[in-house]
C-alpha cells in the first residue's frame, strides 16, 4: 500500500515522555479526521507499548525509544522499538492478567487493551535484543 | 498532580486531577494511600470528573486501593466516568468489582 505520510520521533525512557509520546502520535493522526474514540484508542495502545518499553524493556534504566508512524490511505500503522531486555515468551505475555512485575502493583492488560484497541497488533522481541511492537487500526470512512 | 479529598458518612471522595498514567500513578496512589492510613475509611469512591485519560497503570492503582478497602469489609465505586476511562474500565473487567455511578449523590446513597 501507498504511504501518504510518515513520521519518526526518538526519546528517551522516562515515564515524563508518555503523555508527550501519545499525544504526539494524535497530533500527526489528527489528519485522518479520526472520531473522538478513534483517538482516544490510538493513545491509550500508544500509552500501553511505550510504558511496557520503559517498565519491563529498560526496567527503568535508560534507553532510547522510537516511534516510527505511517499513514496509507485511511490506515495507521505506528511501531514502537525498544532495544531492552525483549520478551521471553510472546503468547504468555500477550495472555490477559499475566504480568512479569506483580509487585509493581501492574494488572497485566496492557496487551488486552492494545488488541481491543488496535485492529492488529505483532509482537516482534528476542531475548537480549529488544521489542518492537507494530499496531494498525483502520478508520471508519469519513 | 493534584488529588482533593472529601470526607462524607464515612466515605472517602477521591477526586483525582489530571492523566493517570505510570508517570503520574506513584504519587497519585502515595497521596490516597497516606489519606487512607489518615481517616481510615469504609468506603472509597473516585470522583473521576477531571481526568482524561487513563490507562492500565491507572487500573492498577484503583485494583490495588480496592484490595486496601475490601480487606476491611468496604467498598470502592467511581462516579463521573468519561468514554475512554469507561472502555478501559469495560476491557479491564472492573464492573464486577467497582460499580460506576452517574454522580456523588447516587454513589453515597447506594453504597
Ligand atoms: N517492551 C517490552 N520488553 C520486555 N518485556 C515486555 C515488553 N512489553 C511487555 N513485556 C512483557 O509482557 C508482559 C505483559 O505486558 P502487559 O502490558 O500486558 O502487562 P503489564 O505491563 O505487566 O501490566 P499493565 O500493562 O497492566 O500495567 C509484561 O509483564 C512483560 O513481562
Ligand atoms: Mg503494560
Amino acid at each position: 500500500m501507498r504511504i501518504d505520510n510518515e513520521m519518526r520521533l526518538e526519546f528517551l525512557s522516562k515515564s515524563q515522555n508518555e503523555s508527550f509520546a501519545r499525544s504526539v502520535v494524535a497530533a500527526f493522526i489528527a489528519q485522518l479526521d479520526p472520531t473522538i474514540d478513534e483517538l482516544a484508542d490510538v493513545k491509550t495502545a500508544v500509552s500501553e507499548a511505550v510504558t511496557n518499553a520503559i517498565i519491563h524493556g529498560y526496567e527503568c534504566q535508560s534507553g532510547h525509544i522510537s516511534i516510527v508512524s505511517k499513514i496509507m490511505g485511511r490506515t495507521v500503522e505506528i511501531e514502537i522499538f525498544d532495544q531492552g531486555k525483549g520478551i521471553e515468551n510472546i503468547d504468555l505475555a500477550r495472555q490477559p492478567l499475566y504480568t512479569s512485575k506483580p509487585e509493581l502493583e501492574r494488572s497485566g492488560m496492557g496487551f488486552t487493551v492494545m488488541e481491543t484497541f488496535m485492529d492488529h497488533v505483532e509482537v516482534v522481541s528476542q531475548p537480549g535484543m529488544g521489542t518492537t511492537i507494530r499496531l494498525t487500526k483502520t478508520f471508519k470512512s469519513m | 498532580m493534584n488529588v482533593g479529598f472529601d470526607f462524607i458518612n464515612n466515605k472517602l471522595i477521591i477526586r483525582i486531577d489530571g492523566d493517570i498514567d505510570h508517570h503520574t500513578c506513584d504519587e497519585i496512589r502515595s497521596k490516597i494511600d497516606n489519606e487512607i492510613m489518615r481517616r481510615n475509611p469504609k468506603d472509597i469512591i473516585f470522583d473521576m470528573k477531571n481526568v482524561n485519560f487513563m490507562d492500565s497503570s491507572g487500573i492498577g492503582v484503583i485494583i490495588g486501593r480496592y484490595k486496601l478497602v475490601m480487606a476491611k469489609s468496604g467498598v470502592a465505586a467511581m462516579i463521573n466516568v468519561k468514554p475512554q476511562i469507561q472502555r478501559v474500565y469495560d476491557i479491564c473487567g472492573l464492573k464486577k468489582i467497582i460499580p460506576i455511578y452517574e454522580n456523588e449523590i447516587q454513589a453515597v446513597k447506594n453504597i
